[in-house]
């Protein structure tokens, strides 16, 4: 026995599969316009600048970025955590929302998968960077050396991230471009361009669209679901492990890993908000990502968002009950809240827990403009979120004596504009050559409200 | 056996296809490919497709070696290649630290594999040549191939008319 949902409303109307087609071939096939040019300019020039920062730091050394002896890893690791958390949305709109047969994921899950992809690369930047030297940085992999018996050391939570990450991206890109083959196969068969023509031939792997493929594909899509599913909670976890399996206070070991993976989906929905909230308009897709899509993420982040605050709240109240005088400057305690990192901790509050609150109005949740500014919110609260973990809880040590603060250098911030640069850089590039929209799944639900 | 004629029905309409495809089963004509834009629930049951290989079995079994292959690094590395100050150092005193790459390495295998796998057994590879006879498959348009012997044909094509096609063309 169970209870049939009501049906739900149409998402997208009047709109035929050749409809479909040709708005995804649409930016495929024209050329780019000013506004994509402006941005790409500067995209360019950011990544350039994050490039000579990069430079930069490994002639010299990292005695350029703003750590100190307290503060031995701050800024980077923050981006780190931040990109990776961005990526976490994607997933989780592909993989989980297909088994729970969301279909409203099918005009997003496409764009959001690219967001994931680009916004991994940007995290393996940084420890990569931060090794100092990055030609060796295949040493972090178990590989027969000479240097005798020295492997790394898979008790390490370093290391459990070097295989969490490097899964992630690559079932997260298998998972990506399968979902793409028969997308490529359309814009092959109707694309004028020869040379395009031969380039999407050769992506498309070939693609028919025969019966027996689109029934195994259907079957590979949802196992990769399922394996992305336990994946992407994995990686966030074993994010988190960085800090919670250290001896510092205030990374509190059994509250982290279930609150970093909410965080990580809270931000990365933030960030699908914010991408497609340009594309949905510079692109001319609002009759495929509707204000009902804009709502369904919105409610994902009140729910996301109500973890991580619950979470916060939790670590207030253990940080003051235990009485511990070295709790009392974790990233949430009345010492942070008074203490030199204050305006941190306040610019955390907002942005996080009080400005969300704001999606409880139906008004709100269902505007766009409301909707994408609150997104920006996020993202930069939950970027302090992570500064706040880690900045705060080191810059009071142990020991008085060593207490000390931190200041980013120009690199710092040039290498972080960078990421992002290079991030925007890639979704430009993807905007304008891939099929923005997962046109074949998507053309399974416009059926029944195209009147023939 | 020499299958000289082929003849294609074009068809407008998911639903349409369906009923198509059942009309020519009635008429007992075998279908030989079905060409369409997107997956239409219910055509692998009525084309009766049976997959030859189980790809959800066949992800766990890579799964299981991926986890095999994660067991035998870790021991071999940690257990067997080091020697940290004579501690004990036995693997499964220390297992618990292992298991995130032992599963990591068994999402990996699974996941990559059972891809390469899906690949192998569609034949899709880069560069392979497309074989949908009509690019308009791939947009809103849904495609029947039928191989004959049979040198008259003119009875198929009425068939296939009576079953809803837009368009017929033989080669």
């Amino acid at each position: 026995m169970y209870n049939e949902s009501s049906i739900r409303n149409q998402l997208i109307v009047s709109k035929t599969y050749n409809n479909l087609t040709q708005d995804i071939l649409h930016p495929i096939e024209t050329k780019s316009g000013k506004l994509w040019w402006i941005a790409f300019i500067i995209a360019i020039i950011a990544t350039l600048l994050g490039i000579a920062c990069i430079i930069y730091t490994i002639i010299t050394g990292i005695g350029v970025w703003g750590l100190n002896r307290t503060i031995n890893w701050a800024w980077d690791i923050t981006n780190f955590v931040w990109w990776i958390g961005i990526g976490h949305a994607g997933t989780l709109i592909s993989a989980v929302l297909l088994l729970f047969r969301q279909k409203w994921r099918l005009s997003i899950n496409r764009s959001a998968e690219a967001m994931t992809i680009f916004a991994v690369i940007q995290a393996g930047l940084f420890p990569i960077i931060h090794m100092g030297r990055p030609w060796d940085a295949y040493w972090v992999f178990p590989i027969p050396n000479q240097l005798g018996t020295l492997w790394p050391n898979f008790n390490s939570p370093l290391l459990w991230d070097v295989f969490a990450i490097s899964t992630y991206f690559s079932v997260s890109l298998i998972f990506w471009f399968i979902g793409l083959i028969p997308d490529f196969a359309m814009i092959r068969d109707h694309t004028k361009n020869p040379i395009k023509k031969k380039i999407y031939g050769i992506l498309s792997f070939g693609w028919s669209g025969k019966a027996k493929h689109w029934y195994m594909f259907e079957e590979i899509s949802l196992i990769l679901a399922g394996l992305c599913t336990p994946l992407v909670f994995s990686v966030h976890t074993i994010v988190s492990f960085d800090f919670a399996t250290s001896i510092i206070k205030g990374w509190h070991s059994t509250i982290f890993p279930p609150y970093f993976v909410a965080g990580a989906i809270f931000s990365g929905f933030a960030m699908v908000q914010t991408i497609l909230g340009v594309a949905r308009k510079v692109l001319h897709l609002e009759s495929y990502i509707t204000i009902k899509h804009i709502e369904n993420m919105n409610i994902i982040i009140m729910v996301t968002g109500g973890i991580v605050t619950l979470a916060y709240i939790s670590e207030f109240i253990m940080s003051w009950y235990s009485g511990n005088i070295f709790e009392d400057f974790t990233y949430l305690s009345s010492g942070a809240a008074t203490g030199p990192f204050s305006w941190a901790f306040w610019v955390l509050i907002i942005c996080n827990i009080l400005i969300p609150q704001l999606l409880w109005f139906k008004k709100i949740r269902k505007n766009f403009l409301w909707s994408y500014v609150i997104s920006i919110f996020i993202n930069i609260g939950m970027w302090f979120e992570r500064f706040n973990i880690i900045v705060l809880n080191l810059s009071h040590d142990y020991l008085p004596s060593s207490w000390t603060g931190f200041l980013p250098t120009f690199v710092d911030i040039g290498i972080f504009i960078g990421t992002i640069g290079l991030f925007f850089v890639l979704y430009l590039l993807y905007a304008r050559t891939f099929p923005i929209i997962a046109q074949a799944e998507l053309k399974t639900i416009l059926k029944s409200n195209v009147s023939k | 056996m020499y299958q000289n004629n082929i003849i294609y029905g074009l068809y407008d309409d998911d639903n349409m296809l369906l009923q198509g495809i059942n009309y020519l089963k009635k008429k007992k004509i075998s279908i030989y490919e079905v060409y369409t834009p997107f997956p239409i629930h219910g055509l692998n049951e009525i084309l009766s497709l049976k997959k030859n290989i189980n790809l959800s079995k066949l992800a766990f079994i890579y799964g299981l070696i991926g986890t095999i292959i994660g067991c035998l690094i870790t021991w071999y590395t940690m257990n067997y290649q080091q020697n940290i100050g004579g501690k004990p150092n036995l693997w499964f005193l220390n297992l618990p630290s292992y298991i995130p790459i032992i599963f990591e390495i068994t999402i990996f295998c699974s996941a990559n594999f059972i891809c390469i796998t899906y690949f192998i057994c569609c034949k899709l590879f880069p560069c392979a040549k497309n074989t949908n006879p009509d690019p308009r498959t791939t947009d809103d348009k849904f495609m029947i191939e039928i191989r004959t012997n049979k040198t008259n044909i003119e009875e198929l094509i009425t068939v296939l008319k009576n079953s809803g096609a837009i368009e017929i063309s033989v080669k």
